[in-house]
């Protein structure tokens, strides 16, 4: 059996997202986020989704575009408060969507720790804090700790710069952010990469994200950049 | 107080004074907003490696126009350079930086200060805002000294530095030493210690603008900088 975990589609890409699933959304603020797929699983339709991310979607394109379809129940994050995240904003003031804060370490630890199969682990972040309330803490080393467990997601949605038929995965510069700690952390994790190589054309030494935490990948080489888009009809 | 107080530094003077004491060979995290200006200050001659938490060591100024790449980012989530022997990295990796104590020196705003050093800077409690932490509370219990950058009290007069915070905490005594238009404050484990004290204002003055109790450092001096 060949190993190629290439799909034709975003579609195909999506597939199978239940009703109900934990989606784990890689990018900070535009930096990384996999606008392309975000809008594939707006196609496909599945609802009261808990999406993980570090912000709460900006503009109207990608995540904003999944929460204004009425598809996700909640978001895990650790800034919905962006100039631009109208569309959470709007819906969480009416009440219509929940939010659970998390400090972006805790955030980032807590997808890793899934992902690597631990348990939960303490942290003096949120320490003697309102976000620490109704959690377990301990004294380690005379510091206050805080103990945080880990995010299961269903799905993660990533944005890699290449790929191999493998799933071996690089990023572009801060776009790296937390998709490496989401592709760990869920049980399906799907890749939309700029570019599609030969297997063997990534230098084993530059492999970012190994194979083992990926099952799908989907080419798409010019992803929108709404920033940018925004950029050019300003200065036009 | 409705006279002017002829010492008192503007927002460029205050970045200014904060660069001033971050030694050469430091490894820093700027917050975003006005600590984000103490990079434009820092002496030609002392090379100092910029932290973003978003996965970036090294740094460099913000992108000409043109030039904006926006898979490269500030935390502000503004478009960024990179300088020579810059790294990227994920976001468990920069935040195990942060919280490993491997940064030295996180500059942060805050909107009250504790005399035992307890920072309130996420949020005001208001129940009609979103909340929202993004980094500040790693950044304030991990790096091995928090710089506040900050004026001395709020539009409305009101004191900054209380005895205790009354708006919820970011870290609980992770403060090293607060930066105002009008003193620099070091939290010493019994208490705020004023170290330099503008110009036109006496320590009583200065006290009477401070909710918590101050002491007078034995060697306090002028806080002064250059005009901007």
């Amino acid at each position: 059996m060949i190993i190629d975990k290439r799909v034709p589609t975003l579609a195909d890409a999506v597939q199978g997202i239940s009703d109900g699933a934990v989606v784990a959304i890689s990018g900070f603020g535009e930096a990384g986020n996999p606008t392309e797929l975000v809008h594939a699983l707006v196609e496909q339709g599945a609802s009261d989704l808990t999406v993980v991310n570090n912000n709460a979607g900006t503009g109207q394109l990608g995540l904003a575009k999944l929460l204004a379809a009425g598809q996700v129940s909640k978001v895990i994050c650790s800034f919905p408060r962006s100039a631009k995240s109208v569309v959470f904003q709007d819906l969480y003031k009416a009440g219509k969507i929940e939010l659970e804060v998390v400090p972006q370490g805790t955030l980032a630890e807590r997808l890793r720790a899934s992902g690597a199969g631990i348990g939960g682990f303490f942290t003096p972040t949120s320490a003697s804090t309102p976000l620490a309330e109704g959690k377990e803490t301990r004294v380690i080393d005379g510091k206050d700790h805080v103990l945080e467990l880990p995010i299961r997601a269903d799905v993660a949605l990533i944005k890699a710069d290449k790929a191999d038929p493998w799933g071996n995965l690089t990023y572009r510069k801060a776009a790296r952010n937390f998709a490496p700690n989401m592709a760990m952390a869920a049980a399906l994790t799907i890749v939309q990469a700029r570019v599609i190589v030969g297997l063997g054309d990534i230098d084993p030494e530059q492999v970012v994200t190994p194979s083992i935490f990926v099952d799908r990948i989907v080419e798409v080489s010019d992803p929108v950049s709404e920033a940018a888009a925004l950029l050019e009809q300003a200065n036009a | 107080m409705s006279t002017p107080i002829s010492g008192k530094l503007n927002r460029d003077q205050m970045a200014w004074r904060v660069a001033q004491d971050i030694p050469g060979g430091s490894y820093v995290n700027l917050g975003i907003g006005m600590p984000e200006m103490v990079a434009n200050h820092l002496p030609d001659d002392r090379q100092v490696i910029f932290h973003c938490e978003n996965g970036i060591l090294g740094m460099g100024p913000v992108a000409a126009p043109g030039e904006e790449d926006f898979d490269l980012v500030t935390a502000g989530k503004k478009p960024v350079t990179a300088v020579a022997g810059a790294a990227f990295f994920d976001s468990a990796n920069s935040f195990a930086m942060i919280r490993g104590g491997h940064l030295d020196i996180a500059v942060l705003g805050a909107f009250q200060i504790s005399a035992a050093g307890d920072l309130a800077n996420w949020s005001t409690g208001d129940a009609g805002t979103t909340p929202a932490v993004g980094g500040a509370m790693d950044l304030a219990q991990g790096a091995r000294d928090v710089f506040v950058i900050t004026e001395h009290t709020t539009k409305d007069g009101a004191p900054k530095i209380m005895p205790q915070c009354t708006y919820p905490l970011t870290g609980a005594g992770v403060v090293t030493t607060v930066f105002t238009d009008l003193a620099v404050i070091d939290i010493h484990k019994d208490g705020p210690v004023v170290r330099e004290i503008a110009n036109g204002l006496s320590f009583d003055d200065l006290q009477a603008l401070t909710g918590a109790t101050l002491t007078l450092d034995a060697d306090c001096k002028a806080l002064s900088a250059p005009a901007f």
